[in-house]
C-alpha cells in the first residue's frame, strides 16, 4: 500500500471511530430520554453516526483488507482513533446536549472543508453528511437555548457541562503528521483552520444564552493516537460483549 | 403538562398539490421542538413534504352533541353531492 493509501485508510478510520463512539453513546438515551418525542429524536441522530461510521469504516476496510465489523466489534480501546470528546459518558442530559452542539458546530465547518477533498470518496461521504450535520446543529442550537435560558437547574447543569467539556475542545483543531501529509496533498481539511469560525459561533451563542466561556487552561489530547480516557474501555466491553462472546455471529 | 411540555397536532403535506393531513400527535417544550419532533416521528422515511404543528388547544373540535344540529340536516339533500359528474382521465385527487 502507498502512504497516501495508508494515510487515507487511518484518515477514514479516525473519522468512522468519531462517529461509532458517539453513535454508542447517544443510543445509550434511548428508552431514557427525558419524553418519548426525544427517544425517537436523539436515537434517530445516533442512527445517522451509525450510517456515517460506516461509510468511513467501510472505506478504511476497503485499503487495509478488514470488514468494518471487523474494525468496529474487534479492536481494542488503543486501536481506537476518535476523538476523547465522543467516549465521555453521557452523563444528564444537558451534558450529553452541550457535547452535541460543541461537536456539530464543529462538524458544520468540518466537513463542509472535506466536501472539497480531492479524494472522492471523503468528499462525497462528507456530502452526505453535511445535510444531516446542518439538521443536527439547528436541533441542538434549539436544545442549547432551551436549557441555558429554561430553569435556573437547566442552566447551572449546561453551564457545568459547558466547563467540564471544555478541555476536550482542543482536539478538534489538533493535527498531526498523517493529516499534514493529506492536507498537503488536498484529501484532509487543515483543521486549526476552522478553530477561529468555531469559537466564534460558540461564543456567539454563549453570549445569547448567558452561558460563560471557559478558559483555555487545559488541553486533553491524545484520542488520535490511541492514548484514550478510561471510558472508552467499558463502552467497548458493551458494545464488542456479542461479537466478542459469538465469533462471527450474524443477525 | 408538568414537565413543561403541550400536546401538538401533526399535519403533513405528502406532496406539493396535496392537502396537509393530521397524521397524529405529540409532545414538545415549544413549537420549534414539535417541528423537530415531527420531522423525527412522522417523516423519517421521506412521507412528507410540509409539515404543520398547531396546539392541540388551538383546536375547536366540533362536539358529539353537535350531531343533530350540525349533521342531520344534511340527510335528505342529494343533490349536493357531486356524485353524478364524471371525473376526467388523470384527476385523482378532488
Amino acid at each position: 500500500m502507498t502512504e497516501a493509501n495508508s494515510d487515507i485508510a487511518e484518515y477514514s478510520l479516525r473519522l468512522g471511530d468519531d462517529a461509532l463512539i458517539l453513535a454508542q453513546r447517544l443510543c445509550e438515551w434511548c428508552a431514557d430520554a427525558p419524553l418519548l418525542e426525544e427517544d425517537i429524536a436523539i436515537a434517530n441522530v445516533g442512527l445517522d453516526y451509525i450510517g456515517r461510521a460506516r461509510m468511513f469504516l467501510q472505506y478504511a476496510g476497503e485499503l487495509t483488507g478488514s470488514s468494518e465489523d471487523e474494525l468496529a466489534y474487534l479492536r481494542d480501546s488503543a486501536e481506537f482513533r476518535n476523538l476523547l470528546m465522543v467516549e465521555l459518558p453521557r452523563g444528564d442530559f444537558a451534558f450529553s446536549m452541550v457535547r452535541q452542539y460543541l461537536l456539530d458546530e464543529y462538524e458544520s465547518l468540518f466537513f463542509a472543508g472535506l466536501k472539497q477533498s480531492k479524494d472522492a470518496n471523503l468528499a462525497g461521504i462528507a456530502e452526505k453528511t453535511l445535510k444531516e450535520v446542518h439538521y443536527h446543529l439547528r436541533r441542538s442550537r434549539e436544545w442549547m437555548r432551551r436549557l441555558a435560558l429554561g430553569t435556573e437547574e437547566s442552566h447551572r447543569r449546561s453551564q457545568d457541562a459547558i466547563d467540564e467539556l471544555w478541555g476536550y475542545v482542543a482536539e478538534f483543531f489538533e493535527s498531526d503528521e498523517v493529516e499534514e501529509r493529506l492536507v498537503g496533498l488536498g484529501i484532509a481539511v487543515e483543521r486549526r483552520d476552522l478553530e477561529q469560525a468555531w469559537r466564534a459561533s460558540v461564543g456567539e451563542l454563549a453570549a445569547k444564552t448567558g452561558l460563560m466561556v471557559p478558559d483555555d487552561d487545559l488541553r486533553q489530547t491524545g484520542g488520535r493516537s490511541g492514548v484514550h480516557t478510561e471510558h472508552l474501555g467499558h463502552l467497548l466491553a458493551e458494545m464488542q460483549f456479542v461479537q466478542r462472546s459469538y465469533p462471527g455471529l450474524k443477525w | 403538562m408538568k414537565d413543561g411540555t403541550r400536546l401538538y397536532e401533526v399535519f403533513v403535506r405528502g406532496r406539493r398539490g396535496l392537502d396537509h393531513i393530521h397524521v397524529g400527535s405529540l409532545h414538545a417544550h415549544d413549537p420549534e421542538q414539535a417541528l423537530e419532533y415531527a420531522r423525527e416521528t412522522y417523516i423519517r422515511r421521506a412521507e412528507g413534504a410540509s409539515i404543520w404543528v398547531v396546539e392541540s388547544r388551538h383546536i375547536h373540535a366540533s362536539q358529539e352533541s353537535d350531531v343533530e344540529s350540525f349533521y342531520d340536516p344534511m340527510d335528505d339533500k342529494p343533490y349536493r353531492h357531486a356524485a353524478n359528474y364524471d371525473l376526467p382521465a388523470g384527476v385523482d385527487n378532488m
